[in-house]
C-alpha cells in the first residue's frame, strides 16, 4: 500500500471542482498543508465546461486559469487524480482515509505533446462535451487540464491501440502495467465538495428527453456553445445538424417537483437568461429564444441582468410549466403543449430546439459517503454538527450558483482550519 | 546577492529537435544572449533534465536561467527553481504549434525560436529572484466593524481558529438587524416554521469568548496602515478614543431598510397599519412578549387579513426606487404570513407577488406556507389605500389580466428592500490630499488612504467585489466585506459569508507576515520600488492604483504600502518617468526583450509586429490556439505582461523606434462588466493608448501601427485571426519608416 506522507494537521479536500480546488487553496494560502482528492483526470469540475458564467458573462476558464496558477506556485497542495475515498476511519483531528486511485496509465514524463494520440485509432464518447463528441482513447481531457497529462482510456489497455500509443511516446511516459493502487492518508479534518450532477431529464417522462433528438440539457447547451465543444460554438440542433435559432427554454426541469427534485436548483433561470444571449450572440436579430416559467429567480444583483434580457426583443417570456413535448415526425421539430397561464391561453408552439433547464443533483445522493456526514432528505450535506471535522462545501450542501459555491468553501475551509489548528495547539 | 551567473537551456523534446535548429538555437543564446553556460537537452523536464539544471544552480553557481522549452503554462512542477531567476522561451505552443509544419513556414519559424532565445535571455539578466518584501509585519489580531450576525459570525469563526478578534459597534447593544427579529425563516429541515434568531445564543458565546473584545456604541475614526499593520482609532460615542493594531479587517456594516415613507403610494406614513417588515417584526416581539396575538396598530383591534406587499420600491426599472430584488424577502413575507397562521388559521393572509423567489430548500418553506393557507397570488401592487381602521389594496391580477383588489385588509406590510452600509462614495467625494484628512462620520472605515476613505463601491451602492469566481476580493487588500453591504443577502448566506471573510482576513495577515501578495497573485514575493529620485511627483501611480495601495508624503511623493499590492504593475504602467520596478519584473525586463528582437530591413517583407498580451487571459488563449494547432503570422513576438495596466507606453514608442511595424496589446474586458482581475488595468491600458495618437503623429506613423483589443481566454480561434487580420493590415500600409535608424 502506497503513502502520502500527511499528518493529523493536513487537511483533506474530496472534489476537485470550483469548490473543491477554492477550499484546498484558500486553506493552503493560510499555511496549510492539504490533500485534494479528484475522481476524474482533472480538476475543474463541471463550471470547466460551461461556455460563459451569468451575470457577466464571462468565461469560467478565465477564473480556472487563476485558480490553477495559484495552485501550481504553491506546494502546500497535493493533488490527487482519478482518485476517491473509499472509506474514513478515526475521529475529529485524527483521521485515517483510504483513497483507491484508477490507472491513468500515463505517468510524470508526459510532455502533453500529443504523440499517443495521434497514434491511437479508437475513439471512446467525450464525457467532458457529455458525450456529444468523441475523442481518442489516449487524450488530454481538455485545453485547460491539470494536470496537463494524457490519459488512457482503459478499454484499450490489452488491445493494440495501447501498444501503438506506447510505441509512439518517445519520453517513456505511458505505463501500460499500471494498476489501481491504494494509499491511506492521515488527516486532522476533511472539505466534502464532491459537486452535484444533472437530473436525469430521461425520467421527465413527457418531455421525451432521450426519444426526441432535439430535446436537450442546459448543461449540454452549454457545450454547444462553447468553441471547445462538439460543434465549435455553433448552435447545431443534433436531428440534421441544422442552425437552430427558434428555442425553447422550459425551467424548472425536474426542480420544484415532488415528483422530482423538491428544491429549486436556484441557477437554471440565470442560466437561461444566460443563453437566451448565446442564441443572440450568435444569430444576432434573427434569434429567437422562449422561456417558459413559473417564477423567473434572479436573485439580488442578478435583477440587473434578467431586466437586461427582458429589454431583448428576440426573447419571450411565457409564464407556463409545460405539460408534454410532441415531436414532428417529419421535421423533427418539437411542439410544446401547455397552457399560458398570463391569460389561460392554450398553446402548441413548435420550435427548433428544446433547452431543458435541468435541475441540480446533489452527487451524494445515493452514494455511500464513507464519513461522518448527514445528508438532508433532499441528498444535500447538511452542516456539520459542533465537534464535527467533515464539511460539506459548494453544491454538495445546497443548489449553489459559483459565487456562493466559493462563499461557502472559503467558509468550510475555515472550519478545517479551526480543527487542525486545535490539533496543532494540543501538540504543542 | 552573488555574482550574476546565467545559463540557458534549449530542450529538443515534443519536436522541437525536428522543427527547430537547436544547435542554433544554443548559439543565438551563447553569442547573442551571452550565456555564461548552454546545454541542449533531449527531454529537459524529464527527471534527469532537470537534474543538469539542478546540478548547474548548486556546483556551478548558476543565478540566471533561461529556458527554451514549452510555455511557461506547462511543466511549472518540474520548472520550478525558486532560488533562482527564471524566464522562459516558449518553443513549443508559442512557434512549433501555432507555425504550419511544411518546408516554406521553415525559416520563419527558425526565426521566431531564435528570437524567443534572445528575449529569453535578455530578459532573464534583467531579472532578480525577488528578495522579499520589506512592509512585513506580523499582527494576527483581526478588527470586525459590525456587531450584528455577520460580524459576530466573523469574530467567533476567527476566534475559533486561534485569532484575537476587537468588534466594533456603533449601537450599543450586538445583534443588530437579526435582533430585532421575532423569528428568522428556517436553515435546516423540515423547512416547515420559522426559526429562533439564535441571535441571544450568539451574543452570549462573543461575550464569553476571552479572544474577542467588543467596543460598543464606538466607530472607527481612522485607519492607516496596511495588512499586518493596521492602525487603527476606535472612538467612543461617549468621547475618548483609543488606537489599536490590527492584522486584518472585516468590514460587516450591514444594511438600512429602504426607506418606506418613499413609497406613500403604498400606504406608508398614512396610516399606523400599513408597516414595512421590520414594522412587522417589531408587532410580533411586542405581541409575543405579551403572550397575545398581533393586533391591529391603529385601533388594538382583531386582525383579519393581512396583505403582504411584494417587491415594495425594489424591482424597480423607473430610476425612482431600487433596481434590484433584495433575495430574503419572499421567504421573510412567507414566515411573516405564518406568524399569523401558525397562531390562528382563521386570518387570512395573502401574498402579492411578481415573482417568488425562494430558491434551494426554500422551496419546502414555500409549499408549507401554501399548506398552511398563505395564499400567494401574483399581482403588481397599483395601490394600498387606507380608510379607517381598514385598508384597500388595489393590484394588476396579473393572471387573470385584470385590475383587482382585497379590500378590509387589516394590515400591509411592505417588503422593502436592504441599502447597504457602505459608507461614503469615493467617486463622488474628493480623495484625501496629504495633510488635510478629516474623519468623516458617514465614513465606515475611515481610511487615511490617499484615494479615499471607504472601499470601492459596485453598481447600486454594494461594496465592490469580484463577485463571480473571487467574491471576497474587494480592491483594499487586507480589508474584506462580509454579509448584506457586499450583496443582498439573508441570515443563512450572512453566515457562510462571514465565515469566509474571516478567513481571508486571516490568510491576508498571515501573508503580510511573510511579505507574500494577496490575490490574484498569491505567494508573489516581488513587489514595487520606485527611484525617489527621478520621481516627478505627478500622482499618476497613487491614483491609478487599482488598490489604493499608494499613499503620498508631505511632499507628494509615493509612499509604496507594498503590503496593500497586489502586483499587477499599473503603477510601473503609469509612471512617466520609468522610476517603478518590480526586481524581476520591470521597464527594464521587458524593454530588454522587444529590444533583443533581430529586426529585419524595409526590404526583407518581413514585419515584426510585438504583441503585449495579459498573461491571464490572453496568453493562455494563445497557448491553447497552439495547442490546438491553429497557425498564426510567423511575424509576431509576443511577450506576457501581467497585466495590460502594467505596460508603460514608452515599450511602445521603443518598438517603434527600433523598426518594429506594428504593436498590438490584448488585454482583458473593461467596463461594468469588466473581467480585468486587476479590476482598473485593462481600463487605464485603453485610455493611455487613446492617447497615443499623437505620439505616432510626431513619429510620422500611421494610427493604426498600434492598435488594443480586448481578448478573453476563450478566444483560441478569434486570437490567431486577430494576428493574421492585423498582420494584413500592416502588409497593407507598408513597412514602418524607422527601420535601420534605431
Amino acid at each position: 500500500m502506497a503513502t502520502v506522507v500527511a499528518t493529523n494537521q493536513t487537511i483533506l479536500v474530496v472534489g476537485g471542482g470550483v469548490s473543491g480546488m477554492t477550499a484546498a487553496l484558500e486553506a493552503a494560502e493560510c499555511g496549510k498543508q492539504v490533500v485534494l482528492v479528484e475522481n476524474t483526470a482533472t480538476l475543474g469540475g463541471r463550471t470547466a465546461n460551461l461556455y460563459r458564467y451569468f451575470p457577466k458573462l464571462c468565461h469560467p476558464t478565465c477564473g480556472l486559469e487563476i485558480n490553477l496558477r495559484r495552485l501550481k506556485g504553491n506546494r502546500n497542495v497535493r493533488v490527487l487524480t482519478l482518485a476517491e475515498v473509499t472509506a474514513v476511519a478515526g475521529t475529529r483531528g485524527d483521521f485515517t482515509v483510504t483513497v483507491r486511485r484508477s490507472p491513468r496509465y500515463v505517468n510524470e514524463n508526459c510532455t502533453a505533446c500529443g504523440a499517443c494520440a495521434e497514434a491511437v485509432s479508437a475513439e471512446v464518447p467525450n464525457p467532458w462535451n457529455y458525450g456529444l463528441d468523441k475523442l481518442k482513447a489516449a487524450y488530454l481531457p481538455h485545453a485547460m487540464a491539470y494536470p496537463q497529462r494524457y490519459v488512457l482510456d482503459p478499454s484499450i489497455i490489452g488491445t493494440p491501440d495501447a501498444e501503438k500509443a506506447k510505441a509512439a511516446c518517445k519520453y517513456g511516459a505511458i505505463d501500460l502495467d499500471m494498476k489501481e493502487e491504494t494509499l491511506e492518508l492521515k488527516v486532522g479534518a476533511i472539505v466534502w465538495a464532491t459537486g452535484w450532477r444533472p437530473y436525469d431529464a430521461a425520467r421527465i417522462q413527457p418531455y421525451g428527453y432521450g426519444r426526441f433528438p432535439n430535446v436537450i440539457t442546459s448543461v449540454e447547451f452549454e457545450r454547444l456553445a462553447d468553441p471547445h465543444g462538439p460543434t465549435g460554438g455553433k448552435i447545431l440542433r443534433p436531428s440534421d445538424g441544422k442552425e437552430a435559432r427558434s428555442i425553447a427554454f422550459i425551467q424548472c426541469a425536474g426542480s420544484r417537483d415532488e415528483n422530482h427534485l423538491r428544491h429549486c436548483s436556484r441557477i437554471c433561470c440565470m442560466a437561461s437568461l444566460k443563453q437566451t444571449q448565446y442564441v443572440r450572440e450568435a444569430f444576432g436579430e434573427e434569434a429567437q429564444s422562449t422561456v417558459y416559467y413559473i417564477d423567473i429567480r434572479a436573485i439580488d444583483r442578478f435583477e440587473d441582468f434578467y431586466a437586461r434580457v427582458q429589454r431583448d426583443p428576440t426573447v419571450k417570456f411565457v409564464k407556463s410549466k409545460v405539460a408534454r413535448i410532441a415531436e414532428d415526425q417529419t421535421t423533427r421539430d418539437p411542439i410544446l403543449h401547455g397552457v399560458d397561464t398570463e391569460g389561460y391561453h392554450r398553446y402548441a408552439n413548435r420550435h427548433d430546439l428544446v433547452v431543458l433547464a435541468i435541475g441540480m443533483e446533489p452527487s451524494v445522493k445515493g452514494v455511500d459517503i464513507p464519513a461522518e456526514v448527514v445528508a438532508d432528505s433532499s441528498g444535500f450535506i447538511e452542516a456539520a454538527a459542533d465537534g464535527a471535522a467533515v464539511f460539506g462545501a459548494g453544491c454538495a450542501t445546497n443548489a449553489l450558483d459559483v459565487n456562493r459555491s466559493v462563499q461557502n468553501a472559503t467558509a468550510a475551509a475555515l472550519r478545517a482550519i479551526q480543527v487542525v489548528n486545535r490539533a496543532a495547539r494540543a501538540e504543542s | 546577492m552573488a555574482e550574476m551567473k546565467t545559463a540557458a537551456y534549449v530542450c529538443q523534446g515534443c519536436g522541437l529537435g525536428e522543427r527547430l535548429a537547436t544547435q542554433q538555437l544554443a548559439q543565438v543564446a551563447q553569442k547573442e544572449g551571452k550565456m555564461a553556460l548552454v546545454r541542449e537537452h533531449p527531454f529537459l523536464c524529464s527527471e534527469a533534465g532537470v537534474q543538469t539544471i539542478r546540478d548547474d544552480i548548486e556546483k556551478e553557481g548558476v543565478t540566471h536561467i533561461a529556458i527554451a522549452a514549452c510555455s511557461r503554462r506547462a511543466k511549472t512542477e518540474a520548472f520550478h527553481f525558486p532560488a533562482v531567476a527564471v524566464s522562459r522561451a516558449n518553443l513549443r505552443e508559442g512557434v512549433i504549434w501555432s507555425q504550419p509544419d511544411t518546408e516554406a513556414a521553415r525559416e520563419t519559424t527558425q526565426e521566431m525560436a531564435d528570437d524567443y532565445v534572445r528575449m529569453a535571455c535578455a530578459e532573464v539578466k534583467r531579472m532578480k529572484a525577488p528578495a522579499g518584501n520589506p512592509d512585513v509585519a506580523r499582527n494576527t489580531r483581526l478588527l470586525v466593524v459590525g456587531g450584528g450576525i455577520s460580524g459576530m459570525t466573523a469574530a467567533l469563526e476567527a476566534s475559533k481558529a486561534g485569532y484575537p478578534v476587537t468588534i466594533v459597534e456603533r449601537a450599543a447593544a450586538l445583534g443588530g438587524w437579526a435582533a430585532k427579529l421575532w423569528k428568522r425563516t428556517p436553515a435546516h429541515e423540515p423547512f416547515q416554521a420559522p426559526a429562533e434568531t439564535g441571535v441571544a445564543a450568539m451574543i452570549e458565546a462573543v461575550r464569553a469568548d476571552p479572544n474577542i473584545e467588543v467596543r460598543l456604541s464606538s466607530t472607527v475614526a481612522r485607519t492607516s496602515g496596511a495588512p499586518g499593520r493596521f492602525s487603527v482609532e476606535i472612538a467612543a460615542e461617549s468621547g475618548g478614543a483609543a488606537t489599536e493594531e490590527f492584522g486584518a479587517i472585516v468590514q460587516a456594516s450591514g444594511f438600512s431598510l429602504y426607506d418606506a415613507s418613499k413609497l406613500p403610494e403604498l400606504g406608508f406614513g398614512k396610516s399606523p397599519n400599513v408597516v414595512d417588515q421590520a414594522g412587522l417584526e417589531r408587532l410580533a416581539r411586542e405581541a409575543a412578549a405579551g403572550n397575545a396575538p398581533i393586533r391591529r396598530p391603529s385601533d388594538g383591534g382583531e386582525v383579519k387579513t393581512v396583505v403582504f406587499v411584494q417587491c415594495a420600491g425594489q424591482r424597480d426599472a423607473s430610476g425612482t426606487h431600487l433596481p434590484y430584488c433584495s433575495g430574503h424577502c419572499c421567504a421573510t413575507s412567507i414566515k411573516q404570513a405564518m406568524y399569523f397562521k401558525d397562531a390562528n388559521p382563521a386570518v387570512d393572509t395573502a401574498v402579492l407577488y411578481t415573482d417568488l423567489r425562494v430558491p434551494g430548500n426554500g422551496e419546502d418553506f414555500y409549499r408549507s406556507g401554501q399548506s398552511k393557507g398563505v395564499v400567494f397570488t401574483k399581482g403588481s401592487v397599483r395601490a394600498v389605500e387606507p380608510a379607517g381602521n381598514a385598508c384597500t389594496v388595489r393590484f394588476r391580477d396579473l393572471i387573470l389580466d385584470e385590475d383587482a383588489a382585497i379590500e378590509n385588509a387589516d394590515l400591509v406590510v411592505l417588503a422593502t428592500g436592504q441599502v447597504p452600509n457602505s459608507g461614503v462614495d469615493i467617486e463622488k467625494v474628493a480623495q484625501n490630499e496629504p495633510g488635510e484628512w478629516q474623519s468623516d462620520a458617514s465614513s465606515v472605515l475611515n481610511l487615511a488612504y490617499r484615494q479615499g476613505k471607504d472601499l470601492p463601491l459596485l453598481r447600486h451602492g454594494f461594496s465592490d467585489s469580484h463577485f463571480i469566481c473571487f467574491p471576497y476580493e474587494t480592491r483594499r487588500t487586507g480589508i474584506y466585506t462580509a454579509g448584506p453591504v457586499r450583496r443582498p443577502m439573508d441570515i443563512a448566506q450572512a453566515v457562510e459569508d462571514a465565515t469566509g471573510a474571516a478567513l481571508k482576513a486571516i490568510q491576508a495577515a498571515e501573508n503580510a507576515a511573510l511579505g507574500r501578495a494577496a490575490h490574484p497573485r498569491s505567494g508573489d514575493l516581488s513587489f514595487p520600488t520606485v527611484r525617489l529620485d527621478g520621481c516627478t511627483q505627478c500622482k499618476r501611480c497613487t491614483v491609478e492604483c487599482p488598490f489604493g495601495a499608494i499613499d503620498e508624503d508631505e511632499k507628494r511623493y509615493p509612499v509604496f504600502n507594498e503590503s496593500r499590492c497586489r502586483r499587477c504593475g499599473t503603477c510601473m504602467g503609469a509612471c512617466p518617468v520609468r522610476v517603478i520596478s518590480f526586481e524581476n519584473y520591470s521597464v527594464d525586463t521587458v524593454g530588454a526583450q522587444l529590444k533583443a528582437v533581430d529586426v529585419p530591413d524595409e526590404f526583407s517583407e518581413k514585419p515584426r509586429i510585438l504583441v503585449l498580451a495579459c498573461e491571464n487571459d490572453a496568453y493562455p488563449a494563445l497557448d491553447m490556439a497552439g495547442m490546438a494547432r491553429r497557425t498564426y503570422s510567423a511575424f509576431v513576438r509576443i511577450i506576457p505582461v501581467r497585466c495590460l495596466g502594467s505596460v508603460n507606453t514608452i515599450w511602445v514608442s521603443d518598438a517603434l523606434n527600433s523598426g518594429y511595424d506594428g504593436v498590438m496589446l490584448m488585454g482583458c474586458k473593461h467596463g461594468d462588466d469588466y473581467q480585468c482581475h486587476f479590476v482598473k488595468g485593462s481600463e487605464l491600458a485603453n485610455y493611455r493608448m487613446s492617447k497615443i495618437d499623437d505620439t505616432l503623429k510626431q513619429m510620422a506613423l500611421e494610427t493604426e501601427r498600434v492598435a488594443t483589443y480586448e481578448v478573453a481566454i476563450t478566444d483560441i480561434e478569434r486570437v490567431p485571426r486577430l494576428i493574421d487580420e492585423y498582420a494584413a493590415k500592416i502588409a497593407e500600409i507598408g513597412m514602418s519608416p524607422l527601420k535601420g535608424f534605431a
